[in-house]
């Protein structure tokens, strides 16, 4: 486990490409998946996985946006930046799991929505905003673990849950450090003192009360014997936590899903 | 409420036309709209004004409007940020919430303010917006939102990303009860605002010429290394794309919604 090591350190860390990605989560911890695709309106988004598949012969459903490890997969999953198609096939999944009442599981990776003109044309902003509407009351359990970059809005579309897990150098942020210093300050490369301003780190977000649980990772991910026994550990916890949340009616889940989210900055009552 | 309208009306004042940069009578402005004499373009109304032009007089009561300063993080330069833009619009933070009636009709009601802080959201904005729709729950109202913001409020971290979920779940929340939302996009709605509530409306309306959408220009160009032609993301281009009903223009927009609550019965929250 590391430890003291700085905001932006955190944030490298987290972008870093030998970190495990979705494809590979989804591969440690459940026993069998089945991905599928498209979100029957346009297209299929490379950048995101999605499927069915068990953890501990518990069905699932699975939802991760994906980077990639080498260039050529990089390419190919579009840096993991999430389209509407990504958002609507998500969504699809989502509604689909409700009815199977099957509890689903993301995983977030994710340096922003794709910034193209074809996005905006799609309409990604009500996308976003579809999924945030329609996560919030969805009758099944929802666990969301945030496995390295959680950026901005295009995080936030994958990631309404009922709880939220952070990996130790994980982060999630309303906006990218370069992004905040360059918009805020002028300068970009007051990045690394911007990302501390910004408190996005996981004992940052378990501190406001976003983050439910953080998870201590791999000193190194591309250490095969410690990465097993990381993704062993994590599917434990993932079939513990469902196993619970299960026992839970899904009225009082959603009820409680809203006041967790209710409650972030909550200065009225009525 | 004392008209702002009214002494707008009597203003030997001049404004600035924040499209031409022509300096146009404050008087001359209220009589249209605010929009510009010179060049036609919608310039940005003040809240208060917005709201006499589209309610019943004297029927606005604010609701909401607790002085709640938040700086949840701390971040260097926003304290002395929000109190400028405080000092300068007269109001405490960049959204304005309460009951009014509409051509006879009650109704919630809140607008955005793009004079404070550019109408970004944290935490206090999320909350006025999420207390509005759960109030009109309660009460069984409609909620008609005026949006306009630059995204999400950086300076309040990740909670002001949070307040995305809370606005929008609050919205379905009254959604399921049964009621109406109709959403203005107003100059210029982007970010996480326009990805929240501000297209989750039952009706979506905006302001001709308005800038809506998600990322800014500049990073689309980055992004593609393409110009991108003059009308993208205008609300023209987003009635093309279908994200939004129709575009209306401001001396219609209060027949507008009159025309839409009187199509809606006390089942779905309209009451004359």
């Amino acid at each position: 486990m590391t430890t003291e090591i700085t905001a932006y350190e955190k944030v490298k860390l987290a972008r870093s490409s030998t970190r495990a990605t979705t494809a590979d989560y989804i591969k440690g911890v459940t026993d069998k998946f089945i991905e599928l695709h498209g979100d029957r309106r346009f297209g299929d988004d490379s950048a995101v996985i999605g499927g069915i598949g068990t953890i501990c012969g518990m069905p699932i459903t699975v939802i991760g946006t994906e980077k990639g490890h080498d260039m050529g997969e990089r390419m190919a999953r579009k840096f993991g930046c999430a389209s509407p198609e990504g958002y609507r096939k998500a969504l699809r999944l989502v509604k689909q799991a409700e009815k199977f009442s099957r509890p689903v599981l993301f995983f977030v990776d994710i340096q922003g929505a794709n910034p193209g003109a074809g996005a905006e044309e799609r309409g990604i902003a009500e996308a976003i905003a579809e999924n945030l509407y329609e996560f919030g009351a969805v009758k099944t359990p929802m666990l969301t673990i945030v496995i390295g970059e959680g950026g901005s809005g295009g995080a936030l579309a994958l990631s309404v849950a009922d709880e939220i897990w952070m990996l130790e150098n994980a982060y999630y942020s309303v906006i990218a450090p370069e992004s905040c210093a360059s918009i805020l300050f002028k300068e970009p490369s007051r990045a690394s003192e911007v990302a501390e301003y910004l408190k996005m780190t996981a004992p940052d977000l378990n501190g406001f009360g976003v983050v439910e649980r953080i998870i201590g990772e791999p000193s190194d991910f591309t250490d095969d014997n410690a990465v097993a026994k990381f993704m062993s550990d994590l599917k434990v916890q993932i079939a513990e936590k469902f196993a619970q949340l299960k026992k839970t009616s899904v009225k009082k889940l959603v009820a409680r899903r809203y006041d967790k989210y209710r409650r972030i900055g909550k200065y009225t009552e009525l | 409420m004392s008209g702002v309208l009214e002494t707008m009306l009597h203003s030997e004042k001049n404004a600035v036309c924040c499209k031409c940069k022509k300096s146009v009578s404050e008087a001359e402005l209220v009589k249209r709209y605010f929009i510009c004499p010179e060049c036609h373009a919608y310039d940005r109304i003040p809240p208060r004004a917005r709201i006499e032009y589209l309610t019943d007089k004297d029927s606005f009561n604010e609701l909401f409007c607790a002085d709640i300063d938040a700086d949840p993080i701390s971040f260097p330069g926003y304290a002395e940020k929000k109190a400028a833009s405080r000092k300068k619009s007269g109001e405490t933070e960049a959204v304005l919430c309460g009951t009014a009636r509409i051509g006879g009709y009650e109704t919630c009601i809140f607008v955005m303010n793009s004079e404070f802080m550019m109408a970004s959201m944290g935490t206090v904005v999320g909350d006025r917006i999420a207390s509005l729709f759960e109030y009109a729950i309660k009460r069984k109202l409609p909620v008609i939102g005026y949006a306009a913001s630059g995204g999400a409020r950086m300076q309040e971290g990740v909670l002001s990303l949070m307040q995305m979920v809370k606005t929008s779940i609050a919205a379905k929340k009254h959604s399921d009860a049964g009621l109406l939302f109709i959403v203005c996009l107003t100059d210029p709605t982007m970010g996480g605002v326009t990805a929240s509530f501000a297209t989750l409306g039952d009706i979506i309306i905006a302001e001709p010429n308005a800038l809506i959408g998600f990322a800014g220009r500049r990073v689309i160009e980055q992004n593609t290394g393409g110009k991108l032609p003059e009308s993208f993301q205008s609300a023209e281009f987003q009635l093309e794309h279908g994200v939004i009903d129709g575009i209306v223009e401001r001396k219609d927009q209060r027949d507008y919604l009159t025309d839409v609550l009187s199509m809606h019965a006390e089942k779905w929250g309209v009451k004359a």
